[in-house]
């Protein structure tokens, strides 16, 4: 198998040549580094990867290599996944790269700390092969709105590559990386995974730990795996999932059995309710086509298609847009230029700390961050409190109540993940009220704390990009997700003649990436 | 900084009922931080006590410790206050460089505990009872170092210097409803109240409880209102008010201040003041811009506590005995009067003295001992007794070589500076020293020949039947001997020499 | 509810410790008021006696044992820092007269 080949794999099937010993996870690491280094950087680079970890990856690379080599315990204390390699959003801290989440307020900030899920992936010894592009402190549909430049989408170059995951999820489906890590606060892990053709799951909340994941919405939040095919996912889930001590809301009892899930894959009987609330009217004809194809699909495998409704679902974006920017106003109240990150002088006047705090605030974030720490300072303000956080928890547990009635109709729910393929950069950037919409099917799920994955649905008619279809499931029950999601991939492949990023078209050799 | 002018407290308190309130701050002694496994430690270098977690770094969550909610229930208890069966975190939102995340945990519309009392005694046996609102848990902010200026103070300084090892330390913040009706009695309550919470915290294991390293602070709101208003006036809340007597002076201060401003026809300006030390005086806080809007919500990162009967049961029954009833029962079973009790406690003698007798000494002797030759000593080495570095095992070693006639109290005294300078147990000094009793009748007999020879008029006089006058010539047994015999006996035998009956 | 304001939002920039050119202002009080006017569905949707939820997955009395754990050195702790000055955090004086 050669390099090109070789990277297009799944990460199951190069873990399987890792423990044959076909491969090597230095020959593996390398040829995705090379891959970066050919398609990611320049002005029409992808632009995934922020930080490039070239020495420690091969280092870590080789490490499992030796550890193979020497066989007995060494190699078979192996994790299935050793010597396959990661990419981790920069909102992740990881010791020993820069962590900046696609702000100029953390430029060059060096975490002394690891994230429990970067732990994590070092006891597996999966070498991190960088830290990927994102919206600012996550906040955006696009990844236009990182300080260090937007992501292109892998399918079009000048199109958005969803975000905020963004780059994990370019990185992914540009064969740059064949897993990526992702945070999901409204869809940031599953709307990326839509408009690029590859899959991502945001797992119920507390299933992963969100230790070291840099906060948003700490109700929302979640981390979760990025992947080119529903196992993958299943894989790293279980890599990264379980309780952590350093989370207070870290489940005691998370889904278990994710990657056997995903080889059972039968739906054989099962109830699959598509939202009334979450297709239609607002969604691209293309789109609606796939996801109607889907359907057929799921039900000609001998599963049971009904509908469901949601009622309270129109008033999910609303709920978020005042709970999430609640607490992110809060989260991000800790950037002030004291303890870490810059510092800027204000530029008259007397730098006494409350100026110097309000300057370096001013001039390290960017516009996304400021306009929602603002809307968020004022939905929690004297007098405001009730009318818009208080009701907005309030919505909170109507949706809760919409799912739960839901759920007690069938096993798992069914949408487009997002109601448009991707757009072109720029075309929403000035309308911040239509980037917000892009979120309106995924929304749903970080405020119930619900699990939900997007895989590849085929491409839309008019233009010829993905589309993702979301699966929902119960708190707790993720395996469900990755059982039918299986099933779904299984069947959209045979449809579609194999993956979907096979049609994706080639990227041109772009110049070597630069440090950032 | 111009310098307010005060009624004298006997005007102010001829004019204007006062209104009291006190906000507590109480440093629980937990091994770790309230939200962080950091040490819990006083003292050490700045920025060493510190993990991700206390400095606020990105990324980084909370995690209760339980030890510190346990330690928050048993002073809601020994406070009276009923314990919230669920409750919550929230975080109160402000931006101040001690303050890691700019937000302060801690907890606002269901503390922990909540309506409770306590009984103040005062000096004269008053007992006033003082309402307890809540007692919400939180934690501590970092430490402020002002440089540059010429006082340290925050006014004039050019920079200021961040240690944040006390961020994060666990706090349980005492609020009172407000007290009414205590009169001209108010700085005495007030100092009297802080005493009174300090030695419950104490008592109760929680807290070093130590004022001068901030264990406890008070923060003291003061309004006055003419007599007969119903309504309160406007109050003030002074803070670093970090000693029992600021507390006494800083009320009174306050009384005074506000009784001159509403005598000049000024409305009291609602704000906080800071208690200086050196002036004693208070001055106008800093005006905080967020201080009208803490944009208080639930703490999403912490999930709430519920707490069963049988957990507060299990902590009720570890509660001690009050610190109150001790004492009631303390002095009944030692039989001392009420002023010398009051002496002792005074003194800080109390667990000391009830160590001393437990170790076998009797009431009056372990108070002797106590509140005399150690109380003196202390009091040249300008330390509290309890710290002279006497034991209660010494006192009580000491008491038995007198009862034995070992010793005689005058030698007991250098037996103690003996042990004092380190030449060990009270038997090792008497016999380093050599100070045991001379109790050889043959040795003591010729240092009676010899005082009698001395004195042949005395002797005669003796003999004449002038016994009184036998004092003289036991003087100079005892002076001939160095203080080291048995002032009875040696009468016993100059007598027996002289064939007197005694 | 009303919409939001220039004023407010400088309120709201102050208490966020956002300093804001006059544009901006003017710019974010525009925008903010799309954006509040397109959530405040909200605060009709649910009635009184449906209770708020806070955490998405309910849990209670998640604590820990009072163990000392790992530390930070003071140069660890301090080596993100813009500045700092005998192993502490330095910052510019709080208040404005000197």
């Amino acid at each position: 198998m050669n390099a090109h080949e070789l990277i297009r794999s799944s990460a199951a099937v190069m873990a399987a040549k890792l423990a044959s010993g076909e491969i090597t996870s230095v020959e593996l690491v390398q040829a995705h580094l090379d891959r970066i280094a050919a398609v990611d950087g320049g002005d029409r680079g992808v632009n995934a990867f922020l930080h490039v970890n070239t020495e420690e990856a091969l280092a870590v690379a080789a490490d499992v290599d030796a550890r193979r080599a020497r066989g007995g315990s060494d190699a078979r204390e192996l994790h299935e996944l050793a010597g396959v390699p990661i990419a981790v959003k920069d909102l992740i801290v990881t010791i020993g790269q820069p962590t900046t989440a696609g702000s100029k307020i953390l430029e060059g900030w060096m975490s002394p700390y690891d994230a429990t899920v970067v732990k994590k992936l070092r006891a597996a010894r999966m070498p991190i092969l960088g830290k990927t592009n994102l919206d600012e402190f996550a906040m955006g549909s696009s990844t236009e709105h990182s300080a260090y430049g937007p992501t292109r989408n892998p399918w079009d170059l000048d199109r958005i590559p969803g975000g905020s995951g963004g780059g994990s999820a370019a990185a992914v489906a540009a064969f740059e990386a064949p897993l990526a890590l992702g945070t999901d606060t409204g869809g940031s892990i599953r709307q990326p995974g839509a408009v690029t053709g590859t899959v991502g799951v945001k797992p119920t909340y507390g299933a992963v730990s969100r230790y070291g994941a840099i906060a948003m919405a700490s109700s929302l939040d979640q981390i979760g795996p990025v992947s080119r095919t529903v196992l993958d996912s299943a894989l790293l889930q279980e890599v990264i999932g379980g309780h952590d001590p350093q989370d207070s809301t870290s489940l005691t009892d998370p889904s278990t059995g994710l990657a056997d899930a995903a080889r059972l894959g039968n739906v054989k009987g099962m109830k699959i309710g598509i939202i009334k609330e979450l297709h239609g009217e607002g969604y691209q004809a293309g789109v609606e086509n796939r996801f109607n194809e889907s359907l057929e699909l799921l039900r000609g495998a001998g599963a049971e298609i009904v509908e469901v409704s949601c009622p309270n679902f129109g008033y999910a974006l609303g709920a978020y847009y005042l709970i999430m920017p609640s607490e992110a106003s809060s989260n991000l109240a800790k950037f002030d230029g004291v303890r870490f990150g810059m510092r800027k002088l204000p530029a008259e006047g007397p730098p006494t700390i409350e100026r110097v705090m309000a300057a370096t605030r001013a001039a390290g974030f960017g516009d996304e961050v400021k306009r929602r720490i603002i809307l968020g300072t004022y939905a929690l303000s004297a007098g405001y409190y009730d009318a818009y956080y208080g009701s907005a928890q309030k919505v909170r547990t109507l949706i809760q109540r919409d799912f739960a009635a839901a759920f007690a109709q069938v096993d798992v729910l069914i949408s487009p993940t997002s109601p448009t393929t991707a757009f072109k950069l720029g075309e929403k950037l000035n309308d911040p009220l239509a980037m917000y919409l892009n979120d309106v099917a995924t929304i749903p799920a970080n405020l119930a704390g619900v699990p939900g994955l997007t895989l590849p649905g085929g491409l839309a008619d008019e233009d010829g990009l993905p589309v993702g279809i979301q699966l929902l499931a119960p708190a707790r029950e993720d395996a469900r997700l990755y059982r039918v999601g299986a099933v779904l991939e299984s069947l959209l492949e045979a449809q579609w003649g194999g993956p979907i990023l096979d049609q994706a078209p080639a990227l041109a050799q772009t110049a070597a990436k630069e440090a950032k | 900084m111009s310098v307010d002018t005060i009624l004298s407290f006997e005007e102010a308190m001829e004019k204007y009922d006062p209104v009291l309130g006190f906000e507590v701050h109480v440093e629980l002694n937990t091994k770790s931080k309230m939200f962080s496994s950091a040490p819990n430690v006083f003292g050490d270098e700045p920025n060493t006590n510190v993990n991700e977690v206390c400095l606020g770094l990105p990324g980084v969550l909370p995690v209760l410790n339980k030890k510190a909610v346990e330690s928050s229930i048993l002073i809601g208890l020994a406070l009276n206050c009923k314990i919230a069966e669920h409750c919550t975190f929230a975080r109160k939102q402000y931006f101040y460089p001690d303050t890691p995340k700019n937000f302060q945990t801690s907890q606002y519309e269901d503390p922990i505990c909540y309506d409770g009392w306590i009984d103040i005694e005062l000096a004269d046996g008053t007992v006033f009872r003082v309402e307890i609102e809540r007692a919400h848990m939180e934690e501590d902010a970092g430490k402020l170092t002002h440089m540059g200026g010429s006082t340290g103070r925050i006014q004039g300084a050019d920079f200021s210097l961040v240690d944040y090892n006390r961020s994060g330390v666990p706090l349980v913040e005492i609020v009172t409803k407000p007290i009414e009706g205590a009169g001209s009695r108010a700085p005495e309550l007030a100092k009297a109240y802080v005493a009174a919470i300090r030695e419950i915290v104490k008592n109760l294991g929680v807290s070093d409880a130590r004022m001068e390293r901030g264990n406890v602070r008070c923060d003291a709101n003061v309004s006055l209102r003419p007599y007969g208003q119903e309504k309160f006036g406007t109050r003030t809340e002074t803070k670093n008010v970090n000693s029992l007597r600021a507390v006494e002076n800083a009320v009174k201060f306050e009384i005074q201040r506000h009784g001159a401003v509403l005598d000049s026809g000024v409305k009291i300006i609602q704000e906080t003041r800071h208690w200086h030390e050196d002036t004693k005086s208070t001055t106008s806080g800093r005006p905080k811009s967020d201080a009208d809007d803490y944009r208080y919500f639930p703490e999403p990162d912490l999930v709430p506590i519920v707490t069963t009967a049988l957990w507060v049961e299990q902590l009720r029954s570890r509660l001690p005995e009050p610190p109150a009833a001790r004492r009631k029962r303390l002095q009944a079973d030692w039989g001392y009067t009420d002023m010398e009790f009051r002496d002792v406690v005074n003194a800080g003698l109390m667990d000391e003295i009830e160590e001393t007798v437990t170790a076998g000494a009797s009431a009056a002797a372990a108070r002797k001992w106590w509140m005399g030759e150690i109380a003196r000593r202390a009091k040249l080495a300008d330390v509290d007794p309890a710290a002279l570095g006497v034991s209660p095992a010494v006192v009580v070693e000491i008491e038995k070589l007198i009862a034995s006639g070992a010793i005689n109290d005058k030698l007991a005294r250098q037996v103690l500076d003996g042990v004092l300078d380190g030449e060990g147990t009270p038997a090792e000094v008497v016999e380093k020293r050599g100070l045991a009793v001379v109790s050889d009748d043959g040795a003591l007999q010729s240092a009676i020949d010899e005082a009698l020879a001395a004195q042949p008029d005395v002797a005669d006089k003796i003999r004449g039947g002038k016994v009184q006058a036998v004092g003289a010539i036991v003087g100079g047994v005892m002076k001939v001997t160095r203080g080291q015999a048995d002032p009875g006996r040696v009468r016993e035998l100059i007598l027996a020499t002289l064939g007197v009956e005694g | 509810m009303a919409a939001i304001n220039r004023e407010q939002v400088a309120h709201l920039a102050t208490l966020a410790h956002i300093e804001m050119s006059d544009d901006e202002l003017d710019r974010m009080a525009t925008e903010l008021a799309v954006i509040v006017d397109s959530v405040k569905s909200v605060s009709e949707a649910a009635g009184d006696d449906v209770p708020a939820t806070s955490h998405p997955i309910p849990l209670t009395n998640v604590m820990r044992d009072d163990v000392v754990g790992h530390v930070l050195t003071a140069e660890e702790a301090l080596s993100g820092a813009p500045d700092a000055q005998d192993g502490r955090f330095k910052v510019p004086a709080i208040l404005e007269e000197s």
